[in-house]
């Protein structure tokens, strides 16, 4: 095995460009319980830590330019206004000691259908900005998954940021788990409201191979939403309408049994996570419009 | 490969480190500090956490070639480390906040003097405030999930000198404790934290 410590990003795209086998390891949190339990010997490890503009982010007028290996916990605690839904996933990583070291471009890059990250940036909308010695490219999230740990990079490419648009609204997330730490999601679900746009947009993981988005869920809500102007009156979402969207929810899941949980209980799961997400964002679409009209 | 770096404020050389080494690894097996834990060696159990650069990381996660030229933490150092930061406060509080010169100033070097010759091992010295509120409330079973549970409190109670009892257990959820003594272990951070309060 090789350890190459490429001191900056340039540096970091030639090892890559010479060694495409070579595995990026930045918090460690997936490599190296990979290679402490035997069950990889990579010819080479990629160090990332010495490549500090991976530890940035930017706030920009639209998105959030976040580098690669932004830990969790700074994503939980500097972004969670432009970001809610990805500060909410960041919470429920692992533990502490996890947080500080993994970020979403690792979360990417082992492209695991439980990472934390994928439902909240499904809902967001977010474009991944992989680089090689060939060029950057902007690659749209819902084109990134490509199936079970496998995504849309090329073996020279490296993530070198994700660019997650900023809420104009609510987000929320939900995880299924045994404990409150420490857990790989049974299931997880990611659901952001865009009253710019009119519409909502959901995230779906570890319920199928890669992970999803419940299109057909979200072309029936926004239709229901539109056809009795709940974004204008602000009425409380009828039962009948969150119900339907629960069931479309679940039957976007393609889950299997698996020792975390069965798919069945999965696909249940999923549904009721995407009534609530949905009862805890209208709630609080309502009260910000309350508020701004109380306001003016 | 080679791989220097600080520990407890001494510069180290770990000479013929396997590429895909754990810093775990060559904290026990190589520089002789047993008291970071090797159990689960995948980042679920805590035993291993030390300070990376200050921040709490499972040391079974981080390889070894990472920690190039950075500073680490280990439970061994974790007294002087506590006791350097005690300094650290009082000096602050004497030049009523004003920023610290850089450098160690003269209460810092007098503290470093009085360090002994070995405290590297952690033996023989004083103990940190956070491990003697743990044996003052019992909170030590087994001991074997101890050290980390050291180190994130201690890391905790630098941040959060006034925790509640959900910060204590967020702080501390990557932490197990297979005796199951979490209560015990809760009243040791609550009463580190109400003797560090008493002491300022």
């Amino acid at each position: 095995m090789d350890f190459l410590r490429p001191a900056s990003w340039e540096e970091a795209l030639a090892a890559k460009a010479e060694h495409p086998t070579a595995v990026p390891i930045a918090g460690g949190t997936d490599v190296m319980v990979e290679i402490n339990f035997d069950h990889r010997r990579p010819e080479y490890l990629l160090d990332l830590n010495r490549v500090g503009d991976l530890y940035e982010w930017e706030v920009g007028e639209e998105a959030v330019r976040l580098g690669a290996s932004v830990p969790y916990s700074r994503i939980m605690e500097n972004l969670r206004a432009e970001l809610p839904g990805l500060a909410l996933a960041s919470h429920t990583v692992a533990s502490p000691q996890i947080r500080n070291r993994g970020g979403v471009g690792g979360n990417l890059g082992t492209a695991s259908p439980a990472g934390d990250a994928h439902p909240a940036l499904l809902a967001a909308g977010a474009e991944v900005e992989a680089e090689s010695v060939r060029g950057s490219r902007r690659i749209p999230i819902d084109a990134f998954y490509t199936g079970v740990k496998r995504n849309a990079l090329a073996p020279d490419e490296l993530i070198r940021a994700v660019h997650v648009k900023k809420a104009d609204g609510p987000q929320q997330y939900s995880k299924v788990g045994t404990r409150n730490a420490m857990v790989i999601a049974v299931c997880a679900f990611g659901l952001a409201l865009h009253p710019e746009t009119r519409t909502v947009r959901t995230g779906i993981g570890s319920a199928a191979p890669t992970p999803v988005r419940a299109r057909t869920a979200e072309e029936f809500l926004d239709a229901a939403l539109e056809e009795d102007g709940f974004w204008d009156n602000g009425k409380v979402i009828t039962p009948s309408v969150a119900k339907q969207f629960a069931d479309l929810c679940a039957a976007a899941c393609n889950p299997i049994d698996d020792v975390r949980g069965t798919a069945s209980y999965r696909r249940h799961a999923v549904g009721v996570m995407a009534r609530r997400t949905l009862s805890w964002t209208w709630e609080s679409y309502r009260g910000a419009r309350r508020a701004s009209k109380g306001a003016a | 490969m080679r791989v220097n770096f600080t520990v407890n404020g001494r510069p180290q050389e770990a000479d013929d480190v396997w590429e895909g080494e754990s810093l775990l690894y060559v904290l026990r097996e190589r520089l002789g500090l047993p008291g970071s834990k090797n159990a689960c060696e995948q980042g679920e159990c805590g035993s291993c956490t030390v300070r990376l650069d200050g921040v709490p990381v499972c040391s079974c996660l981080v390889a070894a070639g990472q920690v190039e030229g950075r500073d680490v933490v280990t439970v061994e150092g974790l007294a002087d480390h506590a006791r350097q930061r005690a300094v650290r406060d009082r000096c602050k509080t004497v030049s009523h906040g004003a920023p610290a010169a850089s450098g160690p100033s003269l209460d810092e070097a007098r503290v470093r003097q009085a360090e002994g010759s070995d405290s590297q091992a952690g033996e023989g010295g004083e103990l940190a405030p956070i491990q003697q509120a743990f044996i003052d409330a019992g909170a030590v079973q087994c001991g074997f999930c101890t050290p980390g549970l050291l180190v994130a409190a201690d890391e905790m109670l630098e941040h959060n000198p006034t925790p509640t009892d959900a910060d204590i257990r967020e702080a501390l959820s990557g932490n197990l404790c297979r005796c199951t003594g979490y209560e015990k272990i809760m009243d040791a951070v609550r009463l580190a934290a109400a003797r560090q309060g008493e002491a300022v």
